[in-house]
């Protein structure tokens, strides 16, 4: 489970040229961006959600303060060379939305082959592209993110990541108590006293099934439309609205 | 069957899918049969209590069933658009780019300004109500529109497909560097946005079926060729797919052609198009707003059959029909649901002048769709195949909803008319370049005179067997690439005439009559007899 998105500073980013870059007429092909999160306090990243802008591949590494005992951070590579776009010339993908996410358990599940139905729709779309990646290592105690953009293609001016969200994992070990109160529940062989009431176990079948009901009545609600297009009958319009 | 390996992030995108996927089914007239049926078969005497849940899903896949809720779940397996990142917003997921849903907004605009220039010339409101004789007079000509000769003349088709064109033509990428004359993008043609287009070794890849050793309908079912060979094969197994009624079968199948005969079935079986005493309804529903609701648009739709379809050899005895169809379709409601995958927004309105005011806002045409110069030749081919205006309406329905909006909006799909441009004049520079440079260099862009054939998917300019041979691989390969493919191989095929034209003019004569071609054959040596 995730909390909501974490804040962060995003340092300007750095391009990597070969040579002088007042000189070098060659755009760059590399850029290098550090995130790094307030306080100092390292996170335990769920999420990075982000949007492209025509970069091709994207390489994440991150910087994890080691264990106790041990002085130090250690960048480690959570993502290599992820395209981003199919073919970095061409236009696929260089405006997408995708996220990189943590790796949970055993990430590979069976499905049936059956439910791959017929030819070109349903594998096609089975095996678009990915939007989401796993990450290679367990994004634990991160103090810095930093994301190496790529874009060998001679026919864009620019190229980044934008929209750049970060998700923490929620804390798990906060477990409240149960308040005094609640846990002194009505033992089940004391006799109830009834007087002219009726017998709760036949309200409570009743009520069950009338909740039965509504949940069927819910349920069945259709997003189909009646298919009228006027107003009340009417269907007078003058003009088209540019807003 | 071996399972497919799917990661978990996967399997949580492929639930979603589901769950969505039972949301839009569940209120349609398919949920409820089979509801009837589940509760029906319970009286049969091979349904146990004990094993009630599998005997009853036995059943339903006995007698058919399970087969149609399939086809309805691959129909909208079509339709849906690929699995994005849930960050996406929904105008992501009408078109990715920011400029050309930019340029889209603004040709809409344009489109919206003419109209209300139109109206306001002419002092006719958009829409009105009909007054109850004239309803009536329309109720009993209604199957003999075409008799009427109602003064047009004043009316003017809202934009044609050259208008087009040059929005096409204009699109620029701001990111782009055009700095660069001799780049490796390096490209003679009209349209500036790079885009993913296929070529010639990944469409022979993509298309295996249409390779010279594969029987193809549209060349081995020739009078000289003995129906042995492949004929009477295809078309025993094309009788088969229709018994088995299954969508995604007739879909494969009909990538070698669909038989004369087996044509309209498998179309509509492919379609998932029905003819259900729902649909007939449905359709009475959208003939009587017809009647009681007169729009600028029906005169739009009556000049553009006047002008294009009556003139066509083929096609002038279907006027009536024509008529049917297309005033129906600016009724319905149910198009707006494809505007969630078109890059296009359906035009706003508010009835009454009362500008602003959210309750009185309606959409113009309620289907949202405003029908341009050739519209209605996307209908007059399907004529050929159904006489019931119900069922005509059903499949064209269905095709606008898949295809033939692409070829109007502008947008970065595969099979829009954008890339379809773009992959005609790759195909063309890589495989005749001297070709191409010779008709620039005459001022006679490939572009320009391909453009038309494209836009229309070359309805009207084939004769009509070929037209419906390379609709079948339309449907069959689900894309409208093959507009692009043939687009390509008609120059190809008439390369040797166009090196010795000196002008445009010229160029265009020779291209003028594409009547006599025979698509599949050209198709056929242009993906897979060239020299790479």
């Amino acid at each position: 489970m995730s909390n909501g998105p974490v804040d962060y500073v995003a340092k300007t980013p750095v391009c990597l040229q070969i040579g002088d870059a007042a000189t070098n007429s060659l755009r760059p092909g590399v850029c290098v961006t550090d995130i790094v999160f307030p306080n100092g306090k390292p996170i335990k990243i769920q999420k990075i959600s982000f949007k492209n802008y025509y970069t091709a591949f994207l390489s994440l590494r991150l910087l994890r303060s080691e264990e106790e005992g041990q002085d130090g951070a250690k960048w480690v590579t959570c993502l290599r060379n992820f395209p981003l776009m199919a073919n970095p010339h061409d236009e696929a993908g260089s405006q997408d939305y995708f996220s990189v996410s943590r790796q949970q358990g055993a990430a590979m599940t069976a499905v049936p082959r059956e439910w791959c139905v017929g030819t070109g729709a349903c594998l096609r779309y089975l095996m678009c592209q990915a939007t989401t990646a796993p990450m290679l290592v367990e994004p634990d105690d991160v103090t810095s993110v930093r994301l190496i953009l790529r874009q060998p293609s001679s026919a864009w001016l620019n190229f980044n990541i934008e929209e750049i969200t970060i998700y923490d994992c929620v804390n798990e070990d906060t477990e409240r108590d149960v308040p005094a109160w609640l846990s002194s529940l009505t033992p089940a062989d004391e006799p109830l006293h009834l007087q002219g009431l009726p017998d709760p176990e036949t309200v409570s079948s009743s009520i069950q099934q009338m909740w039965a009901l509504t949940e069927v009545m819910q349920s069945s609600q259709t997003t189909a439309s009646v298919g009228r297009f006027d107003v009340d009958g009417c269907y007078d319009v003058n003009l088209l609205s540019y807003t | 069957m071996e399972p497919v390996l799917v990661t978990m992030d996967e399997e949580t995108e492929l639930s979603f899918t589901i769950a969505q996927m039972v949301q839009r089914l569940k209120g349609t007239h398919l949920h409820s049969q089979l509801e009837r049926q589940a509760k029906d078969c319970l009286h049969r005497p091979d349904i146990k209590l004990e094993s009630l849940k599998d005997d009853v899903r036995n059943f339903l896949k006995v007698s058919g069933w399970e087969r149609k809720l399939q086809n309805a779940v691959y129909r909208e397996l079509h339709i849906r658009p690929p699995p994005g990142s849930p960050a996406a917003p929904p105008q992501h997921t009408k078109e990715p780019l920011q400029y050309m849903r930019n340029a889209q907004a603004s040709w809409e605009k344009r489109i919206l300004k003419s109209l209300n220039s139109m109206c306001t010339e002419l002092g006719v409101p958009l829409a009105r109500k009909r007054p109850l004789p004239e309803q009536r007079e329309l109720s009993n000509k209604w199957n003999e529109m075409g008799t009427d000769e109602p003064d047009l003349s004043k009316f003017r088709p809202v934009y044609a497909p050259k208008d087009f064109l040059e929005v096409l033509v204009s699109l620029r990428n701001p990111n782009l560097d055009c700095s660069e004359e001799l780049s490796s993008l390096s490209h003679w043609g009209l349209i500036k946005v790079p885009l993913h287009v296929r070529d010639i070794p990944q469409v022979r890849e993509a298309c295996p079926e249409l390779t010279l050793t594969s029987g193809q309908l549209g060349i081995d079912d020739h009078p000289h060729v003995p129906s042995d060979l492949f004929e009477s094969e295809h078309v025993r197994l094309g009788r088969r797919v229709l018994g088995e009624q299954d969508s995604a079968a007739a879909q494969q199948y009909s990538r070698q052609g669909c038989p004369t005969g087996l044509r309209a079935q498998l179309w509509a079986l492919i379609l998932n198009s029905t003819n259900d005493p729902e649909d007939i309804m449905h359709y009475e529903q959208l003939k009587a707003g017809v009647i009681q609701h007169d729009l600028v648009v029906d005169n739009l739709i009556y000049k553009d059959v006047k002008l294009t379809a009556s003139n066509d050899d083929y096609y002038f005895v279907f006027e009536d029909f024509l008529y049917q169809v297309l005033l129906c379709f600016s009724r319905d409601t149910t198009v707006l649901e494809h505007f969630n995958y078109n890059s296009a927004t359906p035009p706003k309105s508010y009835i009454q002048g009362k500008a602003e005011q959210d309750e009185y806002a309606v959409i113009y045409p309620p289907n949202g769709v405003i029908p341009f110069h050739g519209f209605s030749m996307y209908v007059a081919p399907l004529c050929f195949l159904y006489n019931e205006p119900c069922r005509l309406y059903g499949v064209f329905r269905e095709m606008y909803v898949r295809y033939f909006f692409r070829l109007h909006s502008i947008s970065s799909h595969p099979s829009g008319i954008v890339s379809l441009c773009l992959q005609f004049e790759r195909l063309l520079q890589s495989h005749l370049p001297q070709l191409f440079y010779h008709l620039r260099e005459i001022g006679a862009q490939p572009l320009s005179i391909a453009f038309k054939w494209m836009v229309r998917a070359f309805s009207g300019y084939l004769s009509t067997d070929q037209l419906l041979l390379l609709w079948d691989r339309i449907l069959g390969y689900d894309s409208l690439e093959i507009v692009a493919v043939l687009a390509a191989a008609v120059f190809a095929f008439r390369a040797e005439n166009l090196m010795e034209v000196t002008s445009l003019a010229s160029a265009e004569a020779v291209l003028a009559d594409l009547s006599t071609l025979k698509v599949m054959p050209l198709i056929q040596i242009f993906v897979f007899a060239t020299m790479i």
